[in-house]
């Protein structure tokens, strides 16, 4: 098997990852860096990321206003030691995106225009039109070509972590080309993999969201942590689950049942002003849009769709000139794909799956409880977001701990051990003798896509915008059998160059490893925080379950649940406030 | 469900068995809303596992997708099955090697791009703590337009110069990227960048076919792009052999 020796191999390549090859390599030139990803780094998801990202910038603006905004936003399961050292280094980094390129939108004064966000007392999300991922993700790949040290390895689907003695020592990666199996030997790994938002049957995620590198961390004995909090997006396009941004609300769309009522207020989220006011009505947060869709539906004041309930956003309002300019992507997607043109139509739209809180356990520099593992983006959970994250401090997010991981992987590189060659080797077999064994199995009775298929659909079920003890115990049930019947796939294509086949076969064994862990933490979490709402525990518990959920692999059976402290510094649990009473801005 | 029923038909090859491509046809039940991507999807997950393509986020901003589907290159998520007859032709973009059934090899084009040098090249370096530079609205507009491409290559695969040229040619996207950043107001890279742009495989290789801008699907414009730069370059030789020196 050919090694390739790195000092930081990074696995995954979209903002995150790319933002800590870049750390890495400013940090420390002479450093050899091996980016892995199984997608060319523009395909990564950050490009669908739209509305924009968080940073205190304006003079009516401070650090404290987006830290209480961020905690109360996460019901209070924030760590807030991470999210002070976020808000902190945040603006700098929006900087540093600027000084790269990235096209950021302008005041008329040349300085960056911000805008409205939900659950956001003061306007302070930068945005690049409705393509704010798209830009960043390119702005930080086009920068990155600038930086000799980075050795990209596009489409290398990577399979295992190698451990020896209680560190990572690298991983193996097969080059989805010609199909063979690599050595990736480095100091540190850092996991920038993104989500699992694929375990859902309605998500804006890309196909390519299916939780590889948080499952090849949990295999590894790495805690998922708080993996049952996941978010519904208020707006997502029926059918398809296409995302669209929150900025359509922070411009002032609207939200309208079926009577064409902002029902919103309903909800001790108004009043309903024509204007929009941060921290009210459509500028709540998104576990509770979401949720009160739910409640609307069940009273029966949603739309009867084709593809399931909806509402109405109603940007009509807005006019054409600035649709044209703030939301032309919004317009293009919703005239395709609904046929509604905002400027003339109300859009249909339904809470859709759009990111998962939780992932690898971290602390605030990246680093997993592995001694040489960081993580960031997506796939990590540093605990900014807690219960609920707010729309915009995930494209933040992955900047700010990307750099970090990045930063502080130099760090441990330089007094690194070095693993034991022929265990290294061994384990480097291992995996791809994992992989020849699936490849020799033959006579499979199971498709991967209808595996997938009833995994999917127990997860939307029983795990969705609300839950209760037996619709979770339902989804434990289809999701362990769905885990038995997985060992009866066989692979149909048994070619080496670019086999879909076994990468959706190894996505799906990593989206049944995370969809255990949401499942199995929702069930013993009775409680309700945040986006994890149980009809059968409807309060929050902050005796219990001030805590953050810690799922452990096990690998003959359910995952092992633990749990860990709250970091709590300055702000104290309490009520969230939304609506009148938040105070917040006129945007 | 489905209320209607395509014929696929889908250039297939397979290197390890196949001596040159060949069509494949799969009859595949439709819902009315979709497009191609997802027939592509419904034979990969119910008829054929071993049909490969690349796609992700099926909202047109990843650029994975990009096929010929008719003879025209196009977003597979952006090909709806409405404007298509019962009958459709998908095969990989042209001027690329497949790699594998739709899956080309667009190696050259991630070389092109790197050889551009698309990213800022200040006149001095800035401190963080100085803040952002200043870039009014227009200086916004002027460059905007060309940093909207998703790199899909469906330029590449419309491009005669591309193919003609042995894929010498630096080609629409990586030009047009180019010409963003030499707009851009933060940016004084221009002469660094011209040796590759006014190269015999730079801007003045292009014929102004125009195909690029027309299958563009974010509606770039290339071909606008090298039209610019070509003047802007025709400006820049004749100030150097006048003395007086370009940006």
């Amino acid at each position: 098997m050919q090694t390739i020796n790195a000092d930081i191999v990074i696995v995954g390549a979209g903002g995150a990852g790319l933002r800590a090859a870049i750390a890495v390599a400013e940090a420390d030139p002479s450093l050899h860096i091996a980016l892995l990803s199984k997608v060319y780094p523009m395909r990564s998801h950050t490009c669908a990321a739209e509305g924009g990202a968080a940073g205190v910038v304006k003079a009516n603006d401070s650090l404290d206003y987006h830290f209480n905004d961020t905690v109360s936003g996460g019901d209070w399961l924030t760590d807030q030691d991470a999210v002070e050292l976020f808000v902190n280094e945040i603006t700098q980094e929006l900087i540093q995106l600027e000084h790269w390129g990235c096209p950021w939108s302008r005041e008329t004064s040349g300085h960056v225009a911000v805008r409205p966000f939900g659950g956001m007392k003061i306007m302070r999300t930068w945005y690049a039109a409705d393509k704010t991922g798209f830009h960043m993700l390119h702005t930080l790949f086009q920068t990155s070509l600038k930086y000799p040290s980075i050795k990209r390895f596009d489409e290398y689907y990577t399979t295992d972590l190698i451990v020896d003695e209680g560190a990572c020592h690298g991983c193996t990666a097969i080059e989805m080309r010609t199909g063979e199996m690599k050595l990736f030997r480095g100091k540190a790994v850092i996991i920038c993999s993104g989500g699992a938002g694929r375990i859902f049957p309605f998500t804006t995620n890309g196909a390519i969201k299916t939780g590889d590198g948080m499952a090849m961390a949990y295999r590894a004995g790495v805690p998922l942590k708080d993996m049952e909090f996941v978010q519904y997006h208020p707006t997502g396009l029926p059918g398809s689950g296409i995302l669209l941004t929150e900025g359509c609300r922070g411009e002032g769309g609207y939200l309208l049942n079926k009577d064409n009522y902002r029902y919103l207020q309903d909800y001790d989220l108004g009043p309903a002003t024509p204007k929009p006011v941060l921290k009210s009505m459509e500028l709540g947060p998104r576990d509770r849009l979401s949720q009160a869709f739910w409640q609307e539906s069940k009273k029966g004041r949603t739309v009867q769709g084709k593809w399931g309930d909806v509402v109405w956003l109603d940007m009509r309002h807005l006019g054409e000139k600035l649709i044209n300019e703030r939301l032309p992507l919004v317009r293009d997607l919703s005239i395709s794909y609904v046929a509604a043109d905002p400027v003339t139509d109300l859009v249909p739209v339904r809470p859709v799956v759009h990111y998962m809180m939780g992932g690898i356990h971290t602390d605030i520099n990246g680093a997993t409880p592995l001694d040489g593992l960081y993580a960031a983006g997506e796939c990590a959970c540093v605990s900014i977001n807690g219960a609920n994250r707010l729309g915009s401090n995930s494209l933040g997010e992955l900047l700010v701990f990307g750099a970090r991981a990045g930063r502080f992987a130099v760090e441990h590189a330089k007094t690194a051990k070095s693993a034991r060659d022929e265990l290294v080797t061994t384990q480097a077999a291992d995996a791809e003798g994992r992989i020849k064994a699936l490849f020799k199995r033959s006579g499979g009775k199971e498709r991967v896509a209808h595996l997938k298929r009833e995994m999917n659909t127990s997860l939307e079920e029983g795990c969705g915008i609300y839950r209760d003890e037996k619709s979770l115990r339902d989804t434990v049930a289809v999701v362990a059998d769905v885990r038995a019947r997985y060992r009866d796939v066989s692979l149909e294509d048994k070619s080496s160059v670019y086999n879909t086949d076994l990468y959706q076969t190894l996505e799906l064994g990593a989206m049944i490893e995370c969809a255990e862990t949401v499942a199995q933490s929702a069930l013993l979490r009775t409680e309700s925080r945040g986006a994890h709402q149980r009809l059968d525990f409807v309060e929050r518990d902050d005796v219990k379950f001030l805590k953050h959920s810690m799922a452990y692999y096990n690998p003959n059976g359910e995952p092992r649940i633990d749990y860990h402290d709250v970091v709590i510094t300055k702000s104290q649990p309490a009520a969230r406030v939304y609506g009148a009473a938040a105070g917040g801005q006129v945007a | 469900m489905s209320t209607r029923t395509i014929q696929l038909e889908v250039l297939r090859y397979r290197p390890e068995q196949d001596k040159e491509p060949v069509f494949q046809t799969y009859t595949v039940p439709c819902e009315e809303e979709w497009v191609v991507l997802d027939a592509l999807n419904y034979v990969k997950d119910e008829i054929d596992r071993t049909l490969s393509f690349r796609w992700s986020c099926h909202m047109f901003v990843c650029g994975s997708c990009g096929f010929k589907i008719d003879g025209e290159p196009k977003l597979g998520c952006k090909a709806f099955l409405r404007d298509y007859d019962d009958k459709i032709r998908v095969e990989p973009l042209d001027n690329f090697p497949i790699e594998r059934d739709l899956v080309v090899v667009i190696d050259d084009f991630v070389e092109k791009l790197q050889s551009i040098k698309p990213y800022i090249i200040p006149k001095e370096a800035k401190e963080l703590s100085a803040g952002e530079y200043l870039q009014t609205p227009a200086q916004l507009k002027s460059f905007k337009q060309y940093s909207m491409c998703i790199n899909c290559l469906l330029c590449y695969s419309a491009c005669p110069q591309y193919g003609l040229t042995d894929q010498e040619f630096i080609g629409p996207a990586a030009l047009a990227l180019a010409h963003r950043y030499n707009m851009d107001s933060r940016d004084v890279g221009r002469s660094a960048r011209e040796d590759v742009l006014a190269s015999h495989e730079g801007v003045w290789e292009c014929s102004f076919v125009g195909a690029c801008s027309v299958v563009c699907p974010k509606d770039v414009d290339p071909a606008g792009a090298i039209q610019q730069a070509k003047f802007t370059s025709a400006v820049d030789y004749l100030t150097s052999m006048v003395g007086i020196g370009g940006k």
